[in-house]
This record gives C-alpha cells, structure tokens and sequence, in this order.
C-alpha cells in the first residue's frame, strides 16, 4: 500500500516537473512575435513619450540580451580590459543601450511585424524571420531577429538585421573606429557613451 | 564638373583599388570588421560634413517639404525615377550573367514607360514584374570578384568604395542609357537639366523616404561617419551577392567569441 502510495506520488511528481519545464520552453520564433506584440502595445496606446519610452525600456531588460550585446560591440578589445574595466563598461553600456534603444522604436507608431520563420543555427543562435509590413509611405521590411537560445527557457534577442543589415555590427563598428581614432584607448569609448547617457 | 569628377575618381581608383580574385568563399560571411582601408579618414570625414551641412541647406528641407504634397504625387516621382533607373540595371543584369532578369526589367521598362505614362506609374508591378532590384557597375564588378579597395566618401553623393566609384565611371562612358540621351549625347529631346533634374528628385526622394530614420541614426550615433560607413558597406556587400536571407549575410564566428 505504502508502495504504491510512493509510486504514485513520485509519477505526479516526475509529470509536474516534465509539464513545469516544457511550459517554460518557448519557439524562438513564438518569442520573438510575443516581444514584438508586447513593443507594439505600447507603442500603439496614446501614452506620452516618455511613458512610451519607459514601457519600452522594461521590455528590453526582458527580453534582449544586453550584457551579450555589449561585449560583441567591444570586439577584440574586451580581451584585454579588467574585470573592473568590464564592470564599469556594462554599467555604462546598459544605460546606452536601452536609451538609443528606446529613441529609436519611439519614432514608430503601431508597427506591424509578422513573424514567418526559424532557422536554428547552432545551440547557441537561432535566427528568426520577419516582416515588417509596409505602410503608406514606406516599403515591406525584411526584419531578421538573432535570438541566444543556449537557455531554451529563456531566449534573448542579440541582434536585429534589417534588410541584411546588422545592427549590432553597425554598433561594433561605430565603437571600433571610436577606439582606434583615439590610439586604441578604451576609456575614450567610456567617455563618449557616458556623455550620450548623460546628454538630454 | 563631370571632367573633374572624373579625374578624382579615377586618381582615387589608381591610388587605392584592389583587384582580387573570388577564393570562392562568401564574401559576405567573412568578419570584415575594419578590414576595409579607410584611407583617407580625415579627408573622408572633412567631406562627410560637408555632405551633412549640404544635406541640412538643401535635401533635408526639400525633403521635409516634399514629404508635404499628396502621396500619389510622390509615389509618381518615386516610380518616374525609379524606372529611369531601370536603364542603368539592364546592362548590369547582363554583365552579371543575368539574362532572364534583364529580360523581365526590360519588359518592366517598356511597360512602365508606355502604358505607365513615362513611369510615373507601376503597371508592370500589377503584372507580376514586382521583384525589381536596382543594380549598377559597382555591382557588377563586385559580382566579378574585384575587392572594395579604399573606402571613400564622395562630395554630394555620398558613401563608396573605390571600386563602386570606378563602377559609376561606366555610367558616365556609355553605360547609362538616360545618360547618354540627354547629357552625352546632343538630342533635341532631352537636355542636361532632364538629367540633373532626376538625380535631385531621385536624391530629395531617397531623403524624404528616409527621413526620420537618417535623423534618428544621427541622433542615436555617438560616430556618425561610422554608422554610415558600417551601414553603406554592409548593404553593398548583400547587394553584391544579391543575397535574400539573414543567414547568407551574417558572420556566425563573429558571435561565437563572446563567453
């Protein structure tokens, strides 16, 4: 009796565990349409800018990997700074990110993106296809997402590349020639991503 | 002015261009991440904002103004210079091996430009002639495996490559049929203001089009030149391979460096 009682127990316990993980596992391509439709919410209600922009920002902490981001755009020159140095970048860059991030969806008001595939890369990447529809005044948009899914449970948006065009490379080029121009001074890239922040 | 444009181009081309051979890889996935030579940086950027202070006198206002009048009108403008344009793809479709596409545009050309009002409209899109896709000698020497060379910013026109600028030489030798008939050659049809005149409407049409996200970009940029430059070299590289998914176009070793 007091076998089959553990027996019992032990199959609900070994199926809550099975349905609790599988639930949490998400489609990248599923992802990715969810933050699109959680972006296009609040960009579509009359808010204020600013609540706009807050809203947005929420979403981006959720749902983007932002410390990955981060450390791609440093390119080679993350090898070569201190744990410290590192600290203080993804302080400075989180700040950066989520404001340039949120000024630039702001401009848009009820986009409508349509997610048609997936194409699985490696463990680590998996690249999600859209369309951004077109308006009036502006074409269809090719839009293809670079999701992280080393934590199926918890995919991250890496990259966005519009018409073939990498974001994140644009960002890794942009602090790449900053650094350079400046003698390969790290602290010259701290000091122009600290004053954007700071800037109103 | 077209001599002198074409002697500086010409000069950057012998200073600066590469001819390099496929090796058969895709181009496109290898991390070009500052490869390409900037050679002139400072000269480059003293241009670039030149071109940013021209673009605030003239082709940001105009475009701000143009994005004013009535959506067919531009629509209008937006097909009439497009179609011109076609004249420049065809040769290219045919130097790039690509007959059936040159085909296709040329119907599309002699479609639009008849029953389409000289352009104006798109009844060739109504057809199924919908998937056009610009090309020029820069491309089509690109296709051929010549390498980029220097990146150069060029007074008005923008961001190239050394190799793109030499490419738009062949506009100016006979390649480009609207060309030809109004400024290379003495028609009594067509003058050069009719080509000048396009390239501004094409110019104020591509700014107006892209109006608030040249600004944005701009705001958002802590080095504008390179987001620019970044930007330019990305969508010529796709353009060359005429590639259609994000998965030919990326660099995957790019992202496996990061822990």
């Amino acid at each position: 009796m007091l076998v089959k009682k553990a027996i019992k127990l032990l199959s609900i316990t070994i199926l809550s565990f099975f349905l609790i993980s599988n639930s949490f596992s998400i489609e990248p391509k599923d992802f990715v349409q969810q933050t699109v439709d959680k972006a296009a919410k609040a960009l579509d209600q009359n808010l204020s800018k600013d609540l706009k922009i807050s809203k947005l920002k929420v979403i981006a902490l959720k749902s983007v990997d932002i410390k990955g981001i981060g450390f791609y755009s440093l390119g080679k020159y993350r090898k070569n700074i201190s744990d410290q140095k590192k600290e203080e970048y993804l302080e400075v860059f989180t700040k950066y990110f989520l404001k340039t991030f949120s000024s630039r969806l702001a401009q848009y008001s009820d986009p409508k993106i349509i997610v048609n595939s997936q194409k699985k890369l490696n463990d680590k990447y998996t690249m999600v296809s859209s369309i951004l529809i077109a308006t009036d005044d502006k074409p269809e948009v090719k839009v293809d997402w670079r999701v992280v899914t080393k934590d199926p449970d918890n995919p991250l948006i890496i990259d966005l590349i519009i018409e073939g065009v990498s974001l994140a490379k644009v960002q890794k080029e942009e602090f790449y020639s900053i650094i350079q121009s400046n003698d390969g001074d790290i602290n010259a890239l701290f000091k122009n991503l600290k004053e954007f922040v700071e800037k109103d | 002015m077209s001599k002198i444009f074409k002697v500086l181009i010409l000069s950057l081309f012998i200073a600066t261009s590469s001819m390099a051979g496929s090796d058969g890889q895709n181009e496109l996935s290898k991390n070009t991440n500052g490869e390409i030579k900037d050679c002139f940086e400072t000269v480059n950027r003293g241009i670039f904002a030149f071109n940013q202070a021209i673009d605030g006198l003239i082709f940001e206002p105009l475009a701000k103004g143009y994005l004013y009048l009535p959506s067919p009108i531009r629509t209008g403008t937006s097909n009439f210079v497009g179609n011109l344009s076609t004249l420049l793809t065809i040769p290219n479709n045919v130097l790039q091996g690509d007959f059936h596409i040159a085909g296709k545009n040329t119907l599309r050309f002699v479609v639009n430009s008849t029953v389409g009002v000289v352009g104006i409209f798109d009844p060739a899109s109504a057809i199924g002639l919908n998937s056009y896709e610009k090309e020029d000698f820069g491309q089509t020497l690109g296709s051929w495996g010549v390498g980029e060379g220097c990146y150069v910013v060029l007074p008005v026109l923008g961001p190239s490559t050394a190799r793109d600028a030499i490419g738009s030489l062949g506009n100016y030798m006979g390649g480009d049929a609207w060309y030809n008939v109004t400024v290379r050659n003495d028609t009594q049809y067509f003058s050069d203001f009719d080509y000048y005149a396009s390239k501004g409407a094409g110019g104020v049409d591509f700014r107006a089009k892209n109006f608030e996200d040249i600004n944005n970009l701009e705001e958002n940029s802590i080095d504008f030149y390179a987001s620019v430059k970044s930007l330019y070299l990305q969508d010529r590289r796709k353009r060359i391979a005429n590639a259609s998914g994000a998965t030919q176009t990326q660099d995957d070793s790019d992202w496996e460096e990061i822990e």
